[in-house]
């Protein structure tokens, strides 16, 4: 019996995708709080549609869709970041035009010629195929994060408050608001593979916002937010193998349980 | 801000033709201020007369035009102007997981709250907001502070650096008149027993003709100012506030 709820252990894909969300989830829980906190989900969520845009150009370009897909998305967070400050119109508008122009930009190009379906892959993501090199990339990019959010919370928080009292203290907004947009830009790019560019969002964003249901400080948000999303990950892969259904939504539909759940339990109807 | 001195009233602060240019749009124009420390200085004026955005130029937090220089009077040396500043409110909603240590050490420390709390950063938040009697208030959540509550809390934060210039964009939102009352005792509190000089952005014409000791009437330049007396009894003030018959008594 036991045999059989161990068995998935055996697999080395199992192994590999047991790794990786082990290291993805934890970033998504953390910057998901500050994404939560400024209101930024459809910012996220605009920074993941843009993958597709990304890949287009890479494959127009004849250059390596990871890299193509990367850049993209750095330039299209700081292109929105500047906009956003200038412009006297809602910033949800502004993203929105500029999110459906890059994506319909890049459904454009890849579906030229009928050959949609070689990308539709990325629409769910697939973490069962990810391989140990692309673990050790997923490692880097983990420690920068949380070396990171070690040195520049505090001025991120700030900012996040007022932004006129953080100037006031000396803190330079624009580069920590484009550092933030960069470092969500990276984490989206490099796993949206894994994940899929439909959900990539909600995990982003659900275990902060069920973390923010009961949390009452920065250190409650921070451990909660984590937790939810390490878990959700874990428990995702589990169940999807048995279940065999795509990882990805199985996380997801275990994270939205946990918003709901920690939703009644913080009674904030 | 342990210690208390008494005001030295040799700093002042001067701001010369100091102008506000926004998306082509004159804001605020040949504006000539000069402020002494131990002096409450109010700004006065109607709704869109350029009164916050008079104190983000002052912060340095938006392009402007003119000088703003600070100076030590017995020698004439220039200082670095080091400014307090209470915001008119804070992008914390129901729910938001921030504590008051959480928001003041964010701006105070470089050690990240998330992580856990330190130690002599929190004693140090301590003795700040005790100078409020606000120091129970440490481990509350900002968003379920009464209006009171966060002022204090904001006030606390304000003068943690020994600022030489306290600027307060309408603090006093959401107060009721024995709360108002309190918060012009303390402001003249700070400016006898600190080394500092306030700004303070007010729509209470009553209390501002009370306590303060400078008015500055403002619609895009300097209409009027001089003491509470003169301002009140001016032209411009009679013409600005005619319709809204508040306040002049």
């Amino acid at each position: 019996m036991l045999e059989f709820f161990t068995a998935w252990w055996d697999y080395g894909f199992m192994r590999n995708a047991f790794a990786a969300v082990l290291i993805i989830t934890p970033l998504f829980g953390l910057l998901g709080t500050m994404i939560v906190n400024n209101k930024m989900a459809f910012f996220s969520d605009a920074l993941g549609h843009s993958a597709l845009t990304g890949i287009a150009i890479g494959v127009v370009l004849g250059i390596s869709d990871s890299l193509s897909m990367l850049v993209f998305a750095v330039v299209f967070a700081l292109l929105l970041n500047k906009i956003g400050r200038k412009s006297a119109a809602s910033t949800d508008t502004i993203i929105s035009v500029f999110s459906s122009c890059s994506i319909a930009i890049g459904l454009a190009i890849l579906s030229k010629g009928g050959n949609f379906s070689k990308y539709s892959s990325l629409l769910v993501g697939d973490i069962l195929s990810i391989t140990k090199r692309e673990i050790i990339s997923l490692l880097v990019i983990f420690a920068v994060t949380f070396l990171f959010w070690f040195a520049a919370f505090n001025k991120l928080n700030a900012v996040s408050l007022n932004r006129t009292l953080a100037k006031s203290r000396r803190i330079n907004v624009r580069l920590m608001e484009n550092l933030f947009a960069v470092f969500i830009a990276l984490i989206v790019t490099l796993s949206i593979k894994w994940v899929g560019i439909l959900i990539i969002n909600a995990l982003l964003i659900l275990p902060a916002a069920s973390s923010r249901n009961i949390a009452e400080n920065m250190r409650e948000y921070h451990f909660f937010s984590i937790l939810f999303s390490v878990f959700s990950g874990l428990l995702g892969l589990i169940i999807s193998y048995f279940t065999n259904v795509a990882t990805g939504p199985m996380i997801v539909i275990i994270a939205s349980i946990l918003y709901f759940a920690t939703y009644f339990y913080g009674k904030k109807l | 801000m342990k210690k208390i001195i008494k005001p030295c009233g040799l700093h002042c602060i001067k701001i010369k033709n100091l102008g506000v240019i926004i998306g082509g749009q004159r804001i605020l124009e040949d504006i000539n201020l000069h402020i002494h420390c131990g002096t409450l200085t109010a700004i006065i004026g109607k709704n869109g007369a350029g009164k916050s955005t008079l104190i983000r130029a002052i912060l340095n937090d938006i392009p402007h035009e003119g000088k703003i220089e600070f100076k030590d009077s017995e020698n004439g040396q220039m200082q670095r102007l080091r400014i307090g500043y209470v915001p008119q409110y804070l992008n914390v909603e129901k729910h938001t997981p921030v504590s008051v240590y959480d928001m003041i050490a964010s701006y105070q420390s470089d050690f990240p709250v998330f992580f856990k709390k330190n130690k002599k950063v929190y004693e140090k938040i301590k003795d700040s907001l005790r100078i409020f009697e606000a120091e129970s208030l440490i481990d509350k959540q900002v968003c379920n502070l009464s209006g009171g509550e966060l002022q204090r809390v904001l006030l606390s934060m304000a003068v943690m650096d020994e600022p030489n210039l306290l600027l307060l964009d309408e603090p006093v939102s959401g107060i009721d008149q024995n709360g108002m009352e309190i918060f012009y005792k303390r402001m003249e509190y700070l400016k006898e027993h600190f080394d500092l000089a306030v700004i303070l952005i007010s729509h209470d014409l009553d209390y501002v003709k009370k306590y303060a000791d400078h008015v500055v009437l403002l619609d895009e330049r300097i209409l009027a100012q001089g003491t509470p007396k003169e301002v009140y009894g001016s032209e411009a003030f009679r013409k600005t506030f005619a319709e809204a018959e508040v306040g002049v008594c």
